[in-house]
């Protein structure tokens, strides 16, 4: 199973939820996962209900079978400094070159920079091994971009390495794209049963599959149950109004008579509901990918609930 | 502090109030900013403004509900608005999606002679730049906004945000092009074209084409030249540029703009919503309001969730003694089975009999003849023994409607502890989403209404 996994997805689709709860599904008894935030929000720290996670790869949770999650929030700033050392022991030039503005220049200006170093830093992740020569991490999952954006940031490298076509970055923009397009790596979308997501979701695997990326998974999240359909609300709105004002009485509710009318107005919006997740689940079914389901949460997501979310992700296979 | 005890963000007197140019909506991807423009524009044309909506990266589908197909820089006329019962007329709405290459072009193009320009244009470090990578959305949609507002054909444009890794990153990047202007960052990559000036500039020369030296390591002399190529013809734009950058900026903080922060009743939304609201405020941004987007409601809201899973659960267990009472047999099967019933029709659960009627009278349902009506066939004829199964299925929906709005209120009033100054717009959840104008409309009444109960 690929050992990069890019969780990406619409904006309000709970993407670094899933990557969380991935990560956490992942760390196995033995393993050790490393989730990977980018785009500097805090939203891992927040899920584990932590402080702010510094730039450095620190121990997060541990998963229901004792495998380890580690967590580093990328800082495009700090991952350029720290790549320079490596390559230039550049101490106080480093120092000099932010004086004048060049880190700045780099990290927030020049194009493709930025997703180049947070890219590549993910990749080293992967790559890096301990004396032993063992993978240090079996897994790193990575808390992408929005859906809109990422097929851009994960080939950033491409481009890159054909604007600057010698030199240590064009060497690192190739090496970080060879273990992208490798089966190395499955980048997965976060979707809701919902028009704008789903849509979203097929553009994104039409881009990702045009650039060559290799997509994973749709992992349909915030899944409802179906607790009456369309035909059931029919039923009851069109001929059953005084026996379920009736059927209310008897179990207890006061005042039935005037519930039956709120009442069936929120079963008419939930089977409409029904109706609409049938066919954009169909839709997802037509894009020929495998999925899986994330049942919503009744109280939000707390770090419990990543748990549970977690562990429905390996009861549907998403660790093998 | 309960929203109760809130202003109420009043969108009718803001959007009608001449005074008002500029909206901009801004808030988390995700929480309908761009449908919250949309509705707004159109809400605003149809009470008499003359009006142009600029989206940023709209969903197809919202693009397509006002008509506009294809990514397009120039402002379009929507057609279909029609005049609100008491407004003045004459209103109009326009819309547009930026096309941020195309705004760059035209800025070089506009600020340069045309040898100069085409230079620009063809340089391999303007064209990745330009394509949007980090920043030149946001850069484009200020500019694109200042040169709206310049050519002062409306008098109101709304703006969407760009769904940026942070919302704020809009209001980050003139600033963020000043300072690097200002930097010497710039005077080091001109310096290979400016080499050769007077002797007591010659250490300072020998500094930077060290640091050239790096850079040419680091990226490869080719795009170091294409870089410096870059700065030296873009160099006397630069001064319009900042001029323009804080310009903009300016007119953000003029009276004549509102912010509205646009969230959804969850917990990460109204993070972001907070913070803006509290960045905002150290800017000088005017802020209009908060606009709480797919809030829930209930009619039946008086009924608890825990007695409404009461009383399902005095339905099921109701059920399970008729089936006793019906069937000789599997006493003991329906003993050992608690769990609720099967959730959706199940074809194979045989039919009471209606020698067994349910213990709630089935004389109550008068036209009810479960012996001929199929299941799904005459709606008139519900089969008695459903009735108690498909209560229980309201009153299980009910309990996660009233959960839904516990949470949703949890959410919102830690925002409101926050900020309880910050006036709100509550619009209630639609099932599905908007295909048309009369959809965007009739989210414009339910902002307008601004109260999700309502």
């Amino acid at each position: 199973m690929s050992r990069l996994q890019v969780v990406s997805g619409k904006g309000g689709t709970g993407k670094t939820t899933v990557a969380a709860a991935l990560a956490l599904a992942l760390a196995t008894e033995g393993k050790r996962t490393l989730l990977v935030e980018v785009e500097g929000r805090q939203g891992i720290a927040q899920l584990f209900e932590t402080e702010a996670l510094p730039y450095e790869e620190r121990k997060i949770a541990v998963s229901a079978e004792g495998g380890e999650v580690f967590a580093l929030a990328i800082d495009a700033e700090r991952a350029l400094l720290d790549y320079l050392q490596m390559f230039y022991k550049l101490g106080s030039a480093g120092r000099a070159l932010k004086k004048i503005g060049a880190i700045d220049f780099a990290t927030t200006i020049a194009p493709g920079v930025r997703d180049v170093l947070l890219t590549g830093k993910a990749c080293e992740a992967v790559r890096r091994r301990d004396k032993e020569g063992r993978y240090v991490y079996d897994h790193v999952v990575m808390d992408a971009p929005p859906t809109g954006r990422v097929t851009r940031f994960l080939n950033v490298n491409d481009e890159v390495a054909g604007l600057a076509r010698i030199g240590p970055i064009h060497h690192q923009a190739q090496s970080v794209m060879r273990v992208l397009k490798s089966a190395d790596t499955a980048v997965h979308l976060v979707t809701l049963l919902e028009e704008m997501p789903v849509q979203e979701t097929a553009d994104g695997v039409a881009e990702l599959r045009a650039a060559g990326l290799p997509v994973g998974k749709v992992i349909v999240n915030m899944v409802r149950p179906h607790v009456l359909d369309e035909d059931a609300v029919r039923e009851v709105s069109e001929g059953g109004r005084a026996a379920v004002a009736e059927a209310l009485g008897s179990a207890g509710v006061p005042e039935p008579a005037e519930l039956v009318g709120p009442l069936l107005e929120q079963a008419a919006e939930h089977a409409e509901r029904v109706g609409l997740e049938r066919s954009q689940r169909g839709l997802l079914t037509g894009l020929g990918l495998d999925s899986h389901e994330l049942p919503m949460l009744g109280d939000g997501v707390e770090l419990a609930g990543l748990y549970q979310l977690a562990s429905e992700l390996r009861k549907q296979g998403a660790g093998e | 502090m309960t929203l109760d005890t809130v202003d109420r963000l009043e969108i009718d007197p803001l959007i009608d109030d001449p005074g008002t140019r500029i909206v901009v909506c801004c808030g988390a991807g995700g929480v309908g900013k761009t449908t919250t423009a949309a509705a707004l524009g159109v809400r605003a044309a149809e009470r008499g403004r003359k009006v142009v909506v600029l989206t940023i990266d709209p969903a197809r589908r919202l693009a397509q509900s006002m008509g506009i197909d294809s990514l397009d820089n120039t402002p379009r006329r929507v057609t279909g608005i029609v005049r609100d019962g008491g407004a003045a007329g004459g209103g109009e709405l326009h819309a547009m999606m930026l096309d941020m290459k195309r705004t760059f072009d035209e800025i070089v193009e506009a600020h340069a002679d045309p040898e100069r320009a085409r230079a620009i244009l063809e340089n391999p470090f303007y064209q990745s730049l330009s394509a949007g990578f980090a920043g030149t959305q946001e850069y484009m949609a200020m500019e694109k906004l200042g040169q709206l507002r310049a050519r002062d054909e409306w008098d109101l444009i709304i703006v969407d945000t760009p769904p940026s890794r942070s919302a704020l990153d809009f209001l980050d990047a003139p600033g963020r092009l000043g300072s690097f202007l200002d930097g010497g960052f710039i005077k080091v990559l001109m310096a290979p074209a400016k080499v050769g000036g007077r002797a007591g500039m010659k250490f300072l020369n020998v500094g930077m084409s060290m640091m050239t030296g790096t850079l040419g390591k680091l990226l490869g002399g080719q795009f170091l030249r294409d870089v410096q190529t870059f700065v030296a013809a873009m160099d006397t734009m630069f001064g319009g540029f900042r001029t323009r950058a804080d310009a903009t900026y300016r007119l953000l903080q003029a009276p004549g703009t509102a912010f509205v922060v646009v969230a959804a009743p969850e917990r990460d939304a109204l993070r972001e919503a907070a913070y803006f609201v509290e960045r905002l405020a150290a800017e000088d941004m005017p802020l209009a309001g908060l606009v709480l987007n797919r809030v829930h409601g209930s009619g039946a809201a008086r009924l608890s969730a825990e007695r409404a899973l009461a009383a399902a659960e005095n339905l099921d267990e109701g059920r399970i003694v008729d089936q006793r009472a019906g069937k000789t047999q599997g006493r003991d099967a329906a003993a050992v089975s608690p769990e609720p019933p099967a959730v959706e029709h199940s074809p194979e659960t045989p039919h009471e009999a209606p020698s067994a009627p349910p213990r709630r009278d089935a004389a109550t349902v008068p036209d009810a003849s479960p012996a001929e009506a199929g299941r799904h066939g005459s709606p008139e004829a519900v089969p008695p023994n459903d009735i108690p199964r498909l209560t229980a299925g309201l009153l299980r929906l009910h309990a996660e409607r009233m959960q839904v709005l516990a949470r949703e209120k949890r959410t919102r009033d830690r925002f409101t502890a926050l900020h309880p100054e910050v006036a709100v717009a509550e619009v209630p959840a639609l099932a599905g989403d908007v295909h048309d104008l009369a959809g965007l409309r009739a989210i414009g009444e339910r902002l307008a209404a601004g109260n999700a109960g309502a």
